[in-house]
């Protein structure tokens, strides 16, 4: 066992104050230590994006990065994705088009999508593809979840 | 699955990073992490200190400067994705960088540790072998340069001291009009290719090819330039007969056999892709200006 280090991570804009080894990977750590259990752990070795985050404005793997890297960074989960009661339009774009089932890739779909569909509004429907692609759902299937995040889309435009 | 533990550092300045490399044994450097945390997750490394290169000043810069593109070691891939000049002056970049790994990891991973890491199929170790790419390391000793040709040591293995660390790539531009193509053959988008295939080609004022390169990835423990394809593709005017043609001799080019792919089957893919990359490179080529 390594030494614990003190750190400060800020999550959907709460500063959380926790003890974590340096091994501690960012989703554990968001999970465990900041008790926000809504980003899931899937393969832990970055092929499922099942524990896609957004990290100062970039979605990523937070499997793939340790909590220490994430200090001074702003650090946004699916727990901040709805604006209160008000479900975010790629929330009720995915309940409306059953993007869903078992739900446990969801909050990865919601954070890169989240993240692709404000920085780029206007995206093409390859792109969105090719984009989506990197995430894995073992049950719904992927036709249902492009299709919300198209719905999403248009509505976000004010289409 | 969870990394093992170890010692963490984070430096702020490359001669922090020297000077930790020199006391510290069994330390690895942590880039973007996109391959390292696997392996650590995986237990395939078990460093006693990771030494984080992500706070550390200036190593993060795209520039262009004698006819040569300048990127800092750790570069993130999605800044050269997105990069006017990398598209500009090296498309060949742009396009192999489209298939590496997704857009998170890409958010992630760095060019100086796609480099490191050394993976025979990496889009980017094949890129920097077709485009003659030399890297700048710093060390105790203070830097040196290593033209990528000689990088690849070993499977995985690139030729650097344990107490160096690699902080530049500088990648020589082909002159505008130059043919290009990256094309790979991968179970699914964003896998490492089982085989790639990049091609460069300049041609001439009357439309012959003047220069060539064709990269195998994927192959054996190291991208593998095709010598006797760039060789016979000289003089010759660009068409589909004469690739089809010239790229049977990748069929002799000796490959891996693994669980992906027999040695055969990466012989067929390599004589395929290279004609494909070509054929791609032939229609974005345009002729040199004519000197008279």
């Amino acid at each position: 066992m390594s030494e614990k280090l003190d750190i400060t991570l800020n999550i959907n804009g709460r500063d959380y104050a926790i003890r974590v080894e340096p091994r501690k990977t960012l989703v554990d750590a968001i999970r465990d230590e900041c008790g926000q259990t809504g980003t899931h752990i899937g393969c832990e070795h970055g092929v499922c994006g099942a524990c896609t985050i957004i990290l100062d404005d970039e979605a990523v793997r937070s499997c793939l990065m340790f909590a220490v890297q994430a200090v001074g960074k702003r650090i946004r989960t699916i727990e901040g994705l709805a604006d209160g009661d008000t479900l975010h339009p790629l929330q009720r774009a995915f309940m409306e088009h059953h993007g869903l089932q078992c739900g446990f890739c969801t909050p990865g779909f919601l954070m890169l999508a989240a993240n692709v569909l404000e920085q780029r509004p206007d995206i093409d429907d390859e792109e969105l593809i090719d984009v989506l692609a990197s995430n894995l759902c073992r049950c719904t299937g992927y036709q249902n979840i492009i299709k919300a995040v198209r719905a999403a889309a248009r509505e976000m435009r004010g289409a | 699955m969870k990394p093992p533990p170890f010692q963490y550092y984070d430096p702020r300045t490359l001669a922090d990073v020297v000077g930790l490399l020199g006391r510290l044994e069994n330390a690895k450097l942590l880039a973007g992490g996109q391959s390292l945390m696997p392996m650590l997750n995986m237990r395939f490394v078990l460093p006693d200190h990771v030494i984080d290169l992500n706070r550390v000043d200036g190593l993060s810069y795209i520039r262009e400067r004698d006819r040569a593109l300048e990127i800092g070691a750790m570069t993130r891939q999605r800044d050269l994705e997105f990069s006017d000049v990398v598209r500009a002056r090296c498309p060949l970049v742009h396009e192999a960088i489209l298939e590496v790994g997704h857009r998170q990891t890409r958010n992630r991973g760095t060019i100086g540790g796609s480099l490191c890491h050394l993976d025979p199929a990496a889009e980017l170790v094949s890129v920097a072998a077709a485009l003659d790419a030399t890297v700048t390391v710093a060390g105790p000793n203070g830097t040196r340069e290593i033209a990528f040709a000689d990088f690849p040591v070993a499977y995985m293995s690139p030729a650097i001291e344990p107490q160096e660390v690699l902080t530049e790539v500088r990648i020589p531009t082909w002159p505008p009009g130059h043919g290009y193509a990256f094309v790979e053959f991968s179970r699914r988008h964003g896998d490492f290719a089982i085989v790639s295939a990049a091609a460069l080609i300049e041609a001439d004022g009357s439309g012959k090819i003047s220069r060539a390169s064709v990269t195998l990835g994927g192959m054996g423990q190291g991208p593998v330039r095709a010598r006797d394809v760039e060789q016979a593709l000289l003089g010759q005017a660009p068409n589909e007969d004469l690739f089809r043609e010239v790229c049977e001799s990748c069929r002799a080019i000796e490959a891996m056999d693994d669980i992906h792919a027999s040695a055969g089957y990466r012989q067929h893919l390599a004589a395929v892709l290279a004609r494909r990359a070509l054929t791609k490179a032939a229609a974005r080529l345009q002729a040199a200006p004519s000197m008279h």
